[in-house]
């Protein structure tokens, strides 16, 4: 359902995506792990184009972006396969003049032109969904981290989107809420939901994910079924990788 | 004594009420003008184009950097030279729209500026066009910051408005000067068009505390 061809990027000179392939099928989850700077977040943001690749193509259900072509001729492809792939930031980044609710629906409203009192009904299923039924007047200044990233993570589910990618949804929240986040992900996934999650929570990626992908300098070091990876990496650098984490394993998240 | 001087003022009332006209529309076509010219201003100086925000940069830099009541002059008494004649009151008009139109710009482009990049990567992630985010998410966002600039940037104007009297218009200013000239009363009848630019900067500095308040209200509601 997702298809990357041979994305790169290049940067100031530095490659920092270097020839990636990649498929993803409807219903997968999917976990980018690696080191800070391995390229995880910006391969990423490219497949919905936040990043410009140098070359390569990313196709999403039937929209597809050749990226060696220039991305300003494409535009109205690019905004079509956003509407098709949600994002949800690490900073959540929800729009602070906007209540809750008007945040989930501002997506339906203006670009999909849905009706507003259907957008409102949706809007307020999703809010439950997430648990956040009753703060849908809430400004996200009066919610807590956990809070703002789960009307983050409502807004996305309101395009209904084909897929949802993550990026490092809990690494700017205070521990005690990572947990609420990573329930609200992992319900997501029980519904069958195609995600693909970078993350450091490594607990979360191997019991949620059903693949795991090890990142490493701008290419896929190692991928696989994400229980098997975990407990017998065989890549050297992954193994390296995970030391720390299974030494320290079943602390649960 | 001070009898005849509030006998005066009264009798005088209905010829600075009218200028007070002019110095009222010449004060909100030269905000509505110059807002509307400043914010093209503001979005060709954020363009990633050179020509376009080179071209901003050197219209803001000459209407800041010279006196606007050259720029007056330069409209009325300068342009006929070249075969266009300005009614006064059109010629202060554009010249007020032209000055207030490089300060918006300035304020406007660094209010636009300041608002953090992950704000038009969320309304790209929902599918906006880039003329939808910056009228939905980005805007709403930036006049918080560019009321309080801006509002001050009016009340100048007001008050410069002033300066129109020297290119005959028949505004506030000009109309005590007019009275003054026939009943050399000339303490009560400046005095007087004083008061009534007070009063016109009052209102405004309270609208714009008001507006400044509704903008605000996402931070103090819950």
């Amino acid at each position: 359902m997702i298809a990357v061809e041979r994305l790169s990027k290049q940067f100031n000179g530095q490659t920092v995506l270097n020839d990636i392939s990649l498929k993803i099928e409807a219903g997968e989850v999917i976990a980018i792990i690696g080191p800070s700077g391995s390229g995880k977040t910006t391969f990423l943001r490219c497949l919905n184009l936040l990043e410009t690749p140098s070359s390569g193509r990313i196709q999403v259900g039937d929209v597809q972006i050749d990226a060696s072509r220039p991305l300003n001729q494409q535009q109205g492809l690019i905004r079509k396969l956003r509407q098709q792939v949600g994002f949800v930031f690490q900073n959540f980044n929800l729009f602070p003049h906007r209540t809750a609710l008007e945040n989930v629906i501002e997506g339906p409203v203006v670009v999909k032109k849905t009706p507003r009192e259907q957008a409102v009904a949706l809007g307020r299923k999703l809010l439950a969904k997430v648990g956040l039924a009753g703060k849908e007047d809430s400004y996200p200044r009066k919610l807590s981290g956990g809070q703002q990233q789960r009307v983050a993570i409502a807004r996305a589910l309101a395009m209904e989107p084909e897929v949802i990618l993550f990026d490092e949804p809990t690494s700017a929240l205070d521990p005690e809420l990572v947990g609420e986040v990573l329930a609200t992900i992992r319900g997501l996934a029980e519904e069958k939901r195609t995600m693909v999650i970078v993350t450091h929570e490594m607990s979360f990626a191997r019991d949620v994910a059903n693949r795991v992908i090890f990142f490493d300098k701008g290419v896929i070091v190692e991928q696989g079924e994400a229980k098997a990876l975990f407990a017998n990496p065989r890549e050297e650098r992954t193994r390296q990788f995970l030391g720390k984490f299974l030494g320290t394993q079943n602390t649960g998240y | 004594m001070i009898e005849d001087s509030l006998q005066l003022a009264l009798d005088s009332a209905p010829f600075l009420l009218k200028g007070a006209y002019y110095t009222v529309i010449l004060s909100l076509g030269g905000m509505f003008f110059g807002l509307l010219l400043g914010f093209a201003l503001a979005l060709m100086r954020l363009s990633s184009l050179r020509l376009l925000s080179w071209t901003a940069r050197v219209y803001v830099s000459f209407f800041r950097g010279t006196p606007l009541l050259v720029q007056l002059f330069v409209i009325y008494y300068g342009l006929p030279q070249i075969g266009l004649e300005l009614d006064p009151l059109p010629a202060a008009l554009i010249g007020f729209s032209l000055n207030m139109a490089a300060y918006a710009c300035e304020i406007l482009r660094a209010a636009i500026g300041s608002i953090d990049r992950g704000q038009w990567e969320a309304a790209a992630s929902i599918g906006m066009t880039r003329g939808q985010a910056m009228r939905r998410a980005i805007l709403p966002q930036a006049a918080r910051t560019a009321l309080p600039p801006l509002g001050n940037s009016f009340i100048s104007l007001v008050k410069d408005t002033a300066l129109a009297a020297t290119i005959q218009v028949p505004e506030l200013f000009r109309q005590a000067q007019l009275i003054t000239a026939r009943t050399f009363e000339v303490f009560t009848m400046y005095l007087a068009a004083a008061l009534i630019y007070w009063v016109l900067a009052s209102v405004l500095a309270h609208l714009q505390n008001r507006l400044e308040a509704r903008v605000n209200r996402h931070d103090q509601e819950s």
